[in-house]
């Protein structure tokens, strides 16, 4: 059961070869094809009922029912609405710059999808196991910010371009702790690797040596997410809806698709780093990996729909003077606990 | 055979959004098109082999863009931003200065022996280049540090105002 999907992959290249006689470069485009597909299809799916999933939760902890009308208990809910953004005329306001308006919501999806290359949904089960994996990670998801920036910027209105400004100030300024944060589990590793990383918390979990790195991790993570209390860019009281005020329809739907695909991506690595990655008894390995994932989730939910936005003044304040500080202090205490390991160890 | 064909494929992308950076007359789309060059060195640093190299430059160069963008339109003080990034009348100055940037070069690339090596890829690029930077070439990347946090300190007293108080 561990390496059902490994084991499905071999068999299908095996057959590729020898059944079909394909050569190897066609039979490798064609994994990478089916691998990316895959990937997309898991995103998508998780993403329809992730909404469902919030909607639900966040109806829940405010004493409502939620969604219960279309289908049982209103699972249905999500995927018309997704067949009603389809439908729904593509508007372009008269004044925004047109094509960095198309393009913005776009863009904004590559980067989301580009993440998912060094997950490891399973043992073994990394698109690309890059000898960096975790840089990686930090430098695509850097790039998310020029696509809301495009989209303030390319709707030409003041709501927007103050979202892309915000968003931009926000997820630059959590992009430097959030780094810093990771850097405490690299250290303890002594590789970027995804598939060490993992391998390195056999006996113990990350979360238990660098309590202070994942606090860091989380709250820097739900600012460049830009989830509640964190949600500055989308402040709906002050700005309508941020960047994405002028989009609507499918457009608006592929903000929200980025959104939740981040989201997912953003637990996954989270899981990876802190939660002893896929790795866990008796159960396959893909279903702890959705197990652990599911419960970083929601935990961001949580924190979603408990806390009040925070004020963008004492966005920044907290950011400079205290998680930013406390990850530097994190890194020393750090390398002096791995030196003074290594002193007793020897 | 197929890496010549996506060598130029990429040089072709870095020329052309190089150029749009150049000529675009609104300076928030030269800016869009800059990340788009910086996309494409990345590209071709992968093709290298330098993949830790490519990283960087995602996250350094097009990461940085966005913060560019945003003071490109805070600083633009023209009232129409598709008319923020002009030409003015140096045409022939420019040109003969370009074409002298051009030959030097050129002649600095055709003269090395960097050319082609015959020494297999590196298996890890990471290791290397911290053994690097924190052993033999420690005196400078502390320079390079220390010139960055003056840059950065007067940038804070630029911005703050002489005299003025907070």
């Amino acid at each position: 059961m561990d390496k059902l999907f490994v084991n499905a992959g071999a068999g299908l290249e095996q057959w590729m070869v020898s059944g079909l006689g394909l050569s190897s470069i066609i039979t490798n485009l064609i994994m990478v094809v089916i691998q990316v597909a895959m990937i997309l299809s898991f995103v998508l799916l998780n993403v329809l009922y992730l909404v469902y999933l919030e909607r639900k939760l966040s109806a829940y902890w405010q004493q409502r029912l939620g969604p219960n009308r279309v289908g049982p208990r209103g699972l249905l809910q999500t995927t018309l609405d997704v067949i009603k953004l389809i439908s729904k005329e593509d508007i372009v306001p008269q004044a925004a710059d047109r094509k960095v308006f198309k393009l913005a919501s776009i863009i904004v999806f590559i980067p989301a999808v580009m993440l998912y290359a060094v997950i490891p949904f399973g043992k073994d089960m990394i698109a690309v196991d890059l000898n960096m994996g975790v840089f990686y990670f930090i430098a695509i998801s850097s790039t998310t910010t020029i696509a809301f920036l495009m989209a303030g910027w390319g709707s030409n209105n003041k709501y927007s371009l103050i979202g892309g400004m915000r968003a931009v100030a926000q997820m630059v300024s959590y992009e430097i702790p959030f780094v810093f944060s990771i850097l405490g589990v690299i250290m303890l590793t002594g590789s970027l690797r995804m598939s060490d990383i993992v391998a390195a918390q056999n006996d113990v979990w990350f979360i238990v040596l660098q309590p202070v790195a994942f606090l860091i991790f989380f709250i820097a993570g739900t600012a460049e997410l830009n989830r509640a209390p964190f949600d500055l860019p989308e402040g709906e009281q002050e700005l309508v809806a941020g960047a994405t005020t002028e989009y609507s329809g499918m457009r608006w739907a592929l903000f929200f698709l980025a959104e939740y695909a981040n989201l997912i991506a953003m637990s996954a690595l989270a899981v990876t780093l802190f939660l002893g990655g896929p790795a866990g008894p008796w159960a396959p390995s893909w279903i702890w990996f959705i197990v652990k994932v599911y419960i970083m989730i929601y935990v961001f939910m949580w924190m979603r729909w408990t806390f009040p936005r925070i004020r963008i003044d004492h966005l920044m304040h907290f950011n400079w003077k205290f998680l930013l500080p406390l990850s530097l202090a994190n890194i020393l205490v750090t390398g002096v606990g791995i030196k003074i390991y290594q002193w007793f160890i020897q | 055979m197929t890496s010549t064909i996506i060598f130029w494929l990429i040089a072709i992308i870095i020329m052309g959004s190089a150029l749009m950076v150049v000529l675009l007359r609104n300076i928030v789309h030269s800016a869009l098109f800059l990340v788009v060059t910086f996309v494409g060195v990345s590209g071709l640093y992968v093709m290298l082999q330098a993949d830790f190299l490519a990283a960087v430059q995602l996250l350094v160069y097009a990461g940085a863009i966005a913060i560019l963008l945003v003071f490109g339109v805070m600083l633009t003080v023209r009232g129409d931003i598709k008319y923020s990034n002009l030409f003015n009348r140096h045409k022939f100055t420019a040109g003969v200065v370009s074409l002298g940037l051009f030959l030097l070069i050129e002649r600095i690339i055709l003269s090395s022996d960097l050319l082609i090596s015959n020494k297999p890829a590196l298996e890890s690029t990471v290791g290397p280049i911290a053994d690097a930077l924190l052993t033999d070439y420690v005196i400078p990347f502390e320079a390079a540090a220390i010139l960055l946090l003056v840059a950065m300190v007067g940038a804070i007293l630029l911005a703050r105002g002489e005299g003025k108080p907070q």
